[in-house]
């Protein structure tokens, strides 16, 4: 069952006042609503070196009420491989064990270590908060960063490179359920975690987490980012799951409404797009075009 | 003073050097010695890529796992070999050179201060049906001649060595390898004591 | 009952981490370990070991699976050698600083470029200062045994140990080995009651990041921060000493069997001259102080099973009363000299101990070591000038 309005939600907090991240942070939202969805029950969460690290505190004080095991940038799917096996060849019974890395730890340096423990498939939900760069370490490039936006790596000619397709990546290791999510839509993000957790094998849940800080935007204009980003096709909400496609959202409404709104919509109210020209934006456009239709078509599939 | 007997083992990746060599130290563990030890001097996994087996078989525990340069005895699992390798050029004066072939010592121009003993382990091995994926297997077979040519290890032993690695229908065939090649084997004698020089060191 | 095998080093490696019974291995192929993880993946698919086999697609991925294992309270293993194990190396770290009880099987192989598959220590000495015990092994007995005595050491300690051995030399050498029975292995080794995450009050929580400062926790306890937590992991992989020396002790008890605990001697008694080195190096050099006896040199050896921590008193107690020491080492620290030699000169230099020193570089690679190389080195270095040296380098002078 959907959940239809915010006043469904679990009350309950797991993440406290006083976490680290910045203000209006687009992780702090996606993580807010997965842990609303991951209890009650036991959780492990393995974090790669990243934002995540941050917002989970600085020892001996942590604002989650989370067991949380740190590991390094490259390892994150085989920390999870190995905590479920831990706990199985352990009799430990009962846990969640929840991956959540940024799109660096998850498009790039972590792929492999990803693309392992998908392939095995490990028992574990891997949740990548995509915003688009290495935003702790104070944005640069990643292979997510949209073609077009300006980092500290791409400072003047801006990213040439279209985003890499990372839910292709991830589908071709066929593992029961993919989702895309948005903390801009909270009500989704938090019915696909919940779908998720119910699901055995590797579960991948990618989450489009605006940065304000890293794509230069006011605080306030979070939740309108993130919703920028569904309605013109950029990011698309929807759920694979053993293989059946189906848009979910925003998406779905957009599906019979169309796309209202343009890539120019998007990237004007970003400082990272503030070189972007004419043409990167045409092509910024196809891009979204061209994956909006190929979801769309699959969504009347049904594939 | 210690007793302590080299032996290298010349073969081809796939074809049994190692499995004879250690089926071999096994058996002289039996027999009493202490300290037996068989080290492979191969690269990667390479069929039909030469390669060598040193064994050590002593009274004492063995203390060098370097390569052996002067051996007791040279086992030959495949006689072409002998045109790339020298297997007698460091082997010691009375000592024992095996190999595996249908030929005389004439025809494989064998000829020194020590004794020959040759055997067919490949048409043993063929007639006790020890065949895999089209590979005839002679790492029990080459252990025949050894044994008929030397005591240094009894036949008795190396049997219950091949015993205890295989079972079923395996065990039996790789027994019969072992008897066929012991039975078939013929010895060319240097000297008519014992075909070891047991040389103390 | 235990039993007599005649077996490689890898399989005694293998015999050893199922008679720990351990509960998760994770291991990626590299020559000359991959024996090991086969016999292991062998033995659980039988189900002859109720283990989780983690076929990790790197050595990166499986000392952070094995990682995560430990964290949740499991008993684990790993191998590796050579490049897998540089591979390996940030994770290496991060077993020791998160205070986990890893053992790791280290089957020595030389580090390419350019490759090689053969034996030095190359590999293991570059994981020198990640924080990890190290033990060398000289026979296929000595590496079975130290993997049993690993799991109680490390487990008192809480820091990963590694077991070196000899790639090829001893992990391909079929060789007698005494395997003991489980109920022996059991009496020895309690069963690993996980110190991990989930059981809370232990510092290997170490919950997200650690600055430097000690810092005051939500009740206002101050807590270490990251040097604090440095300097205990020194003092702890320091005070290891200790446990190296009683775990040996113990396991003679039961086992019947002592490997020296931190070093071991040989014709050291009335020894003039010493030779120092590890692994089976070590084991050769006894035969080259025979040698030089025989030579009338009174030459003893010493071999260095723990490395890390460095036996610096337990080797300078054994070196008081020599004339001559001379290391034989398979490694080299590039633009100085081998690391034994170089740490073993800084502990006699500090016991105020003034012996003739000499360092041999051999063996890199798999080039051969036999007795007389070793006998011709010494002896050069006894009757001449002490130096550095490297051991059969062809085709250019030393």
């Amino acid at each position: 069952m959907a959940t239809k309005a915010a006043k469904e939600l679990p009350r309950e907090e797991h993440i406290l006042p006083g976490s680290r991240s910045c203000a209006a942070c687009g992780l702090m939202l996606t993580y807010r609503h997965a842990l609303k969805a991951l209890y009650p029950g036991k959780v492990i969460v393995t974090v790669p070196a990243s934002c995540m690290t941050v917002l989970h505190g600085v020892y001996p004080i942590t604002p989650v009420k989370v067991v949380c095991i740190n590991n390094t940038f490259a390892a994150t799917g085989a920390s999870a491989s190995g905590i479920v096996a831990g706990l199985k060849a352990t009799g430990k019974k009962g846990y969640t064990v929840v991956a959540f890395a940024g799109d660096g730890g998850t498009y790039d340096i972590g792929i492999q270590a990803l693309s392992g423990a998908l392939e095995r498939g490990t028992d574990f939900i891997y949740i990548c908060y995509d915003n688009e760069g290495y935003m702790n370490t104070g944005t640069q490039r990643s292979s997510a960063s949209p073609a077009g936006a300006i980092t500290t790596t791409t400072p003047i000619l801006s990213k040439l490179q279209q985003k890499k397709d990372m839910i292709a990546i991830v589908e071709a290791h066929r593992i029961p359920y993919i989702a895309t999510a948005s903390p801009s839509f909270p009500l989704d993000l938090y019915d696909k975690v919940r779908t998720a957790k119910e699901i055995r094998g590797p579960r991948y849940i990618e989450a489009h987490a605006p940065c304000p800080p890293g794509w230069g935007f006011p605080n306030k204009d979070l939740i309108k980012m993130g919703k920028l980003a569904v309605e013109t096709g950029l990011h698309v909400l929807f759920e694979i799951r053993e293989g059946k496609f189906g848009l979910t959202s925003w998406s779905l409404k957009l599906a019979s409404k169309g796309r209202k709104k343009t890539v120019a919509d998007y990237v004007k109210g970003q400082t990272r797009f503030r070189k972007i020209t004419a043409e990167q934006i045409d092509r910024l456009q196809s891009f979204a075009d061209e994956q909006w239709n190929y979801f769309l078509e699959r969504h009347e599939k049904g594939c | 003073m210690s007793e302590l007997y080299e032996i290298v083992w010349h073969g081809r990746g796939g074809q049994g050097a190692v499995t004879a060599a250690k089926l071999y130290t096994e058996a002289a563990y039996y027999q009493g010695f202490k300290g037996v030890s068989a080290k492979p001097t191969y690269f990667s996994e390479r069929r039909g890529a030469p390669v060598s087996v040193h064994t050590r078989i002593s009274s004492e525990p063995i203390r060098t796992y370097s390569n052996v340069t002067t051996p007791d005895m040279a086992v030959v699992l495949d006689d072409n070999l002998l045109e790339m390798v020298n297997v007698t050029a460091n082997l010691r004066e009375g000592g024992l050179l095996v190999v595996n072939s249908s030929l005389t010592p004439q025809d494989l121009g064998l000829s020194g201060p020590f004794t020959i003993a040759l055997a067919d382990a490949f048409h043993a091995s063929e007639a006790a049906e020890l065949i895999v994926e089209g590979n005839v297997l002679i790492s029990t077979s080459i252990l025949g001649p050894l044994a008929a040519a030397s005591h240094l290890v009894s036949l008795e032993n190396i049997q219950r060595a091949v015993a205890g690695k295989f079972a079923g229908k395996a065990k039996d065939r790789n027994l019969k390898a072992l008897k066929l090649a012991f039975e078939a084997t013929r010895v060319f004698r240097r000297k008519p004591a014992d075909a070891v020089s047991a040389s103390a060191r | 009952m235990s039993e007599v095998k005649i077996i490689t080093a890898n399989e005694a490696a293998a015999e050893a981490a199922a008679l720990c019974r351990v509960q998760v291995i994770a291991a990626y192929p590299i020559t000359p370990q991959t024996p090991v993880t086969e016999e292991l993946a062998a033995m659980v698919e039988r189900g002859d070991l109720k283990a989780e086999y983690l076929t990790v697609e790197s050595e990166h991925s499986a000392m952070a699976s094995i990682v995560g294992a430990s964290q949740v309270g499991a008993r684990v293993f790993t191998a590796s050698s050579a490049n897998g194990l540089l591979y390996m190396h940030e994770m290496l770290h991060w077993a020791a600083g998160s205070r986990l009880p890893v053992v790791l099987a280290c089957v020595n192989r030389g580090v390419g470029a350019p490759w090689t598959i053969l034996n030095d220590q190359q590999d293991s000495i570059s994981q020198r200062d990640t924080g990890w015990i190290q033990l060398y092994c000289r026979n296929n007995q000595e590496v079975l045994d130290t993997i049993i005595q690993a799991y109680r050491i490390a487990e008192q300690t809480l820091i990963p140990v590694m077991v070196c051995y000899d790639g090829f030399v001893l992990s391909h050498t079929n060789m007698p080995v005494e395997v003991p029975s489980q109920d022996e292995v059991d009496r020895f080794l309690p069963p690993w009651q996980g110190q991990g995450l989930l059981e809370s009050g232990r510092f290997v929580n170490l919950n997200p990041l650690i600055l430097s400062e000690p810092r005051p926790d939500a009740q206002g306890n101050l807590m270490p921060g990251y040097m604090e937590l440095r300097h205990r992991l020194h003092e702890d992989v320091l005070a290891s000493l200790a446990v190296i020396h009683h775990t040996d002790e113990e396991f003679q008890e039961i086992f019947g069997r002592s490997w020296g605990g931190l070093v071991w001697r040989y014709r050291m008694d009335d020894a003039e001259h010493a030779l120092v080195s590890m692994g089976s190096l070590a084991l050769e050099a006894t035969r080259a102080a025979d040698s030089l006896r025989v030579q009338g040199l009174r030459t003893g050896v010493i071999g260095v099973r723990a490395y890390r921590p460095f036996p610096a008193s337990a080797l300078v107690q054994a070196l008081a009363a020599v004339k001559t020491v001379t290391v034989f080492e398979k490694d080299v620290s590039y633009g100085y000299a081998g690391a034994l030699a170089t740490d073993l000169k800084a502990a006699l230099f500090d016991a105020g101990v003034s012996v003739k020193f000499s360092g041999f570089v051999a063996g890199l690679g798999g080039r051969d070591v036999a007795a007389g190389q070793i006998v011709q080195a010494a002896t050069d270095a006894i009757l001449n000038e002490p130096r550095y040296g490297w051991v059969d380098v062809r085709g250019s002078s030393t």
